[in-house]
C-alpha cells in the first residue's frame, strides 16, 4: 500500500470523529438530554470515512435517517450538529430538521431522510446538474440494504446508467432493513448483483475495513469524474448499536453474540492495529487524537445546551423563499 | 404585468401558449431545462413542447423513463444544486407514483434545512376529466398540493394564464405545480408575444357583476361565463372571479367581490368534497359572514371517480348547466 501518512491520519481522524459524535450523542439520548429519535452510526465508520476523504464540499451526497455519520465525515461542524439534536436556534436547521434532516448545503451535504430510500432520485438530480453545468463534481449516494428494495433506488440507477451521470451508489449492507434481517427482506446476498441489471458495474467491498472502502470508493469515484458513468458500491458493514438509540426495548431480533462477534472487526480497532503496524503513529499520538476529539465533542454539547431555542417567529419562517420571483 | 400591445389581436390556443412559454423561457435562461416522459422527440402527448429539442437539444429538454418518483428526484436534486428545471408529469393522475417525492422531499427541503434550500422547481402537468380518459387520467387533484406547506399551485384557465402563470411559476425560487387543463387546450384566446408574468397569488376579476359572485378555476370559469350570460337574461348580474393561484390564494379579492354581491358559489372541477371550493367557502364564512344572504354554495365533481362511459362521464364533470342550476337554486327559484 502506498498511501501517504497525512490520508491514513486523515481515515483514522473522520472515524475517531464519527464514534464520538455517535457515543456522545447515544448517552445524551439515554440520559432524556435531546429530543426525538437517534439513528446512530456506530459500526459503519469506514464506509462513510473511506468514501468521504475522496470528496471535496463541490462534491454532493445524500444521506439516510443514519445520516449523522455522513454529515460529520464531510466535514460537519460539531457545534452546529449538537445544536440541531437539541433543537436549538444555532442548529443545523435552525432546529427545524433535528437528527433525520440535518444537513449543510455549504458542504455539499443534501440532507438526511426520514424517508428510506429518497436519497438516490435526488442524487440523481445533482449528478445531472454537476453534468449540465460540466464540472467534474461527483454525487456519492448512501443507502441502506433496507432502501435497495424501494422502488426508488431502480428508478434512479436506471436512469443513473441510461444519462452515465456521475454518481456512486454506496450501499451501506449493515444486515438489516430497520429490524428484519437481509435474508428475510430479500433473495440475495450481494445488492451488488443488481448492478449489472441496469447497465453499471458492482463492487462488494468489507465495510469494515476503511482502506478497502478507500481503495474501491476511489476507483468509482475517479470513474464518475471521468465521466464513464455511475458504480454500485455494496459494502459490506454492520450496526453496533440498535436501529434506534443505543440498545431499544426487547431485543429479540438478534443474539449479543452476534453483536460481539462483529465488534471483533470493529473498523476503528483494526485500522488502529495497522496503523501501529505500520508505524503510521504511535499509540500516544493515536490516543491525543481521540482525547482531542473528545475534547471537541464536550465542547460543541455545552455550546447546544447553552443556546437558545428558535423564537416562536421562527415557526413559520422558511416555509417559501420570499426572494426572487 | 409587463404586456405590451405589440400585437393585440393575435390569438393563440392554450397548448400553444404554453409551448411559446417555454421557448421564450428556455431561451432567456440557460439554467432551465425540460425533463419528462415524451417530452422531447415526441414534443409532448399534448405538444406542449413541440420544436423545443430541434432548438434546445437533449441537454435541456431530456425524455426520461417512465419513472416518475426517479424524474421529480432529477428535478429536487438539479434545483437544490443551482439549476432551474421543469419537470413535466405527463398526467395529474400520475403524481401519485411521485407523491413522496413531491410531498415529503420538494416542500419539506427548505423548512428542514432551516431555510437553506432554495428550489426552483416547476412542475407541470395535466388535470381535468371529459375526455373519454377514465379514472386514472381524468383527475383534478390540485386540493391535495394547496395542503401541503412549502408548495405553491396555479390553475390557468385559459391561454393567457397558460403563459402568464408559466412564467411565473419557473421563475419563482419555490416548488410551483402547474395543473393545466386538457379538456381547453384548444381554447384560443389573445397571448402576447413577448416574455409577461402573471403574478402568484393575485386573483383576478374575469367579468365584473353587482349581485352575485362565482370562484372559478381552470375551465370552469369558461363554463361560469357561458352560465353567467344565461343568468343576466334573469336579472343576475354575476361576477367572476378566477383565483389563478390556488396556494397561496387571493382571498382578499374574493371577500371584497362577496361584499358587494352578498352571494358566492364556488365551482372547480374536483371532487367537491374537501375541494379547494370548502376552503374558499370556510374562509369567506370567516371574514364576510355579515354580508352573506345566502350559505356559500358549491359546484364540484360527485363523490366518485371519473367514470368512461361517456353519458356517465357527462353526468359527473361539473358544466354551465349545473352552476346555473346551482346559482338558481340558492337564490330559490
Amino acid at each position: 500500500m502506498d498511501t501517504d501518512r497525512d490520508t491514513l491520519i486523515d481515515l483514522y481522524l473522520r472515524m475517531v470523529r464519527i464514534r464520538t459524535f455517535e457515543e456522545q450523542a447515544g448517552k445524551l439520548q439515554e440520559a432524556g438530554k435531546v429530543p426525538g429519535a437517534l439513528h446512530l452510526y456506530v459500526g459503519e465508520e469506514a464506509v462513510a470515512s473511506g468514501v468521504m476523504s475522496h470528496l471535496s464540499n463541490e462534491d454532493q451526497i445524500t444521506s439516510t435517517h443514519r445520516g449523522h455519520g455522513h454529515l460529520v465525515a464531510k466535514g460537519g461542524d460539531f457545534k452546529k450538529m449538537f445544536a440541531e439534536l437539541y433543537g436549538r436556534e444555532t442548529g443545523y436547521c435552525r432546529g427545524k430538521g433535528g437528527s433525520m434532516h440535518i444537513s449543510d448545503l455549504d458542504l455539499g451535504m443534501l440532507g438526511a431522510n426520514g424517508i428510506v430510500g429518497a436519497g438516490p432520485p435526488i442524487a440523481i438530480g445533482a449528478a445531472f446538474s454537476n453534468k449540465y453545468r460540466k464540472t467534474r463534481n461527483v454525487t456519492c449516494c448512501f443507502f441502506g440494504d433496507g432502501a435497495s428494495n424501494e422502488g426508488t433506488f431502480h428508478e434512479a440507477a436506471n436512469m443513473a446508467a441510461l444519462y452515465r451521470l456521475p454518481v456512486v451508489f454506496v450501499c451501506e449492507n449493515n444486515g438489516f432493513g430497520e429490524f428484519t434481517r437481509q435474508e428475510r427482506h430479500q433473495a440475495i446476498q450481494d445488492i451488488a448483483d443488481r448492478a449489472s441489471g441496469y447497465g453499471m458495474p458492482g463492487v462488494v467491498v468489507d465495510g469494515m475495513d476503511v482502506m478497502a472502502v478507500y481503495e474501491a470508493a476511489g476507483e468509482a469515484i475517479e470513474r464518475a469524474r471521468r465521466g464513464e458513468g455511475p458504480t454500485l458500491l455494496e459494502c459490506k458493514t454492520y450496526r453496533f448499536f440498535d436501529h434506534v438509540g443505543v440498545r431499544g426495548m426487547g431485543v429479540v431480533y438478534r443474539d449479543d453474540s452476534e453483536v460481539i462477534e462483529w465488534r471483533k472487526r470493529d473498523p476503528l480497532v483494526l485500522f488502529e492495529a495497522r496503523l501501529l503496524e505500520m508505524n503510521t503513529a504511535s499509540a500516544g499520538e493515536l490516543q491525543q487524537l481521540r482525547e482531542r476529539v473528545l475534547f471537541e465533542v464536550e465542547e460543541a454539547i455545552a455550546f447546544a445546551e447553552a443556546s437558545p431555542f428558535p423564537a416562536d417567529s421562527a415557526l413559520l419562517e422558511d416555509v417559501y423563499t420570499v426572494t426572487g420571483g | 404585468m409587463t404586456s405590451t400591445e405589440s400585437s393585440p389581436k393575435r390569438e393563440l390556443a392554450y397548448v400553444q401558449a404554453i409551448n411559446e412559454g417555454l421557448t421564450q423561457l428556455m431561451r432567456a435562461d440557460p439554467d432551465i431545462f425540460l425533463a419528462g416522459e415524451d417530452v422531447a422527440l415526441y414534443g409532448g402527448v399534448f405538444g406542449t413542447s413541440r420544436g423545443l429539442l430541434a432548438e434546445f437539444g437533449s441537454d435541456r429538454v431530456v425524455d426520461t423513463p417512465i419513472a416518475e418518483s426517479g424524474l421529480l428526484g432529477l428535478g429536487l436534486g438539479a434545483a437544490a444544486t443551482g439549476l432551474r428545471p421543469i419537470i413535466e408529469i405527463m398526467f395529474m393522475d400520475f403524481m401519485g407514483v411521485c407523491m413522496d417525492e413531491i410531498v415529503n422531499q420538494v416542500a419539506k427541503m427548505k423548512y428542514m434545512f432551516g431555510g437553506k434550500a432554495v428550489l426552483p422547481l416547476t412542475i407541470q402537468t395535466m388535470s381535468g376529466g371529459g375526455t373519454g380518459m377514465a379514472a386514472q387520467h381524468s383527475q383534478s387533484l390540485e386540493a391535495w398540493f394547496c395542503h401541503v406547506p412549502g408548495l405553491k399551485v396555479v390553475m390557468p384557465s385559459g391561454p393567457y394564464e397558460a403563459k402568464g402563470l408559466l412564467v411565473s411559476a419557473v421563475r419563482d425560487d419555490n416548488p410551483v405545480i402547474v395543473a393545466n387543463v386538457k379538456t381547453i387546450l384548444a381554447h384560443r384566446a389573445h397571448v402576447p408575444e413577448e416574455l409577461y408574468a402573471i403574478p402568484l397569488g393575485k386573483a383576478h376579476i374575469v367579468r365584473p357583476g353587482s349581485n352575485f359572485t362565482i370562484v372559478a378555476t381552470g375551465r370552469m370559469v369558461s363554463e361560469s361565463l357561458t352560465a353567467a350570460d344565461q343568468l343576466a337574461a334573469e336579472g343576475i348580474d354575476v361576477e367572476i372571479v378566477d383565483p389563478r393561484t390556488l396556494q397561496p390564494l387571493d382571498i382578499e379579492t374574493i371577500v371584497t367581490s362577496v361584499r358587494k354581491t352578498h352571494r358566492a358559489l364556488i365551482a372547480h372541477e374536483a371532487v367537491r368534497f374537501g375541494g379547494i371550493g370548502a376552503e374558499i367557502a370556510a374562509q369567506v364564512q370567516e371574514e364576510v359572514f355579515d354580508y352573506l344572504d345566502a350559505p356559500v354554495g358549491r359546484v364540484g365533481a360527485p363523490f366518485a371517480p371519473v367514470p368512461f362511459s361517456p353519458p356517465l362521464e357527462k353526468l359527473y364533470v361539473p358544466n354551465a348547466g349545473r352552476i346555473v342550476a346551482e346559482v338558481r337554486r340558492m337564490l330559490g327559484r
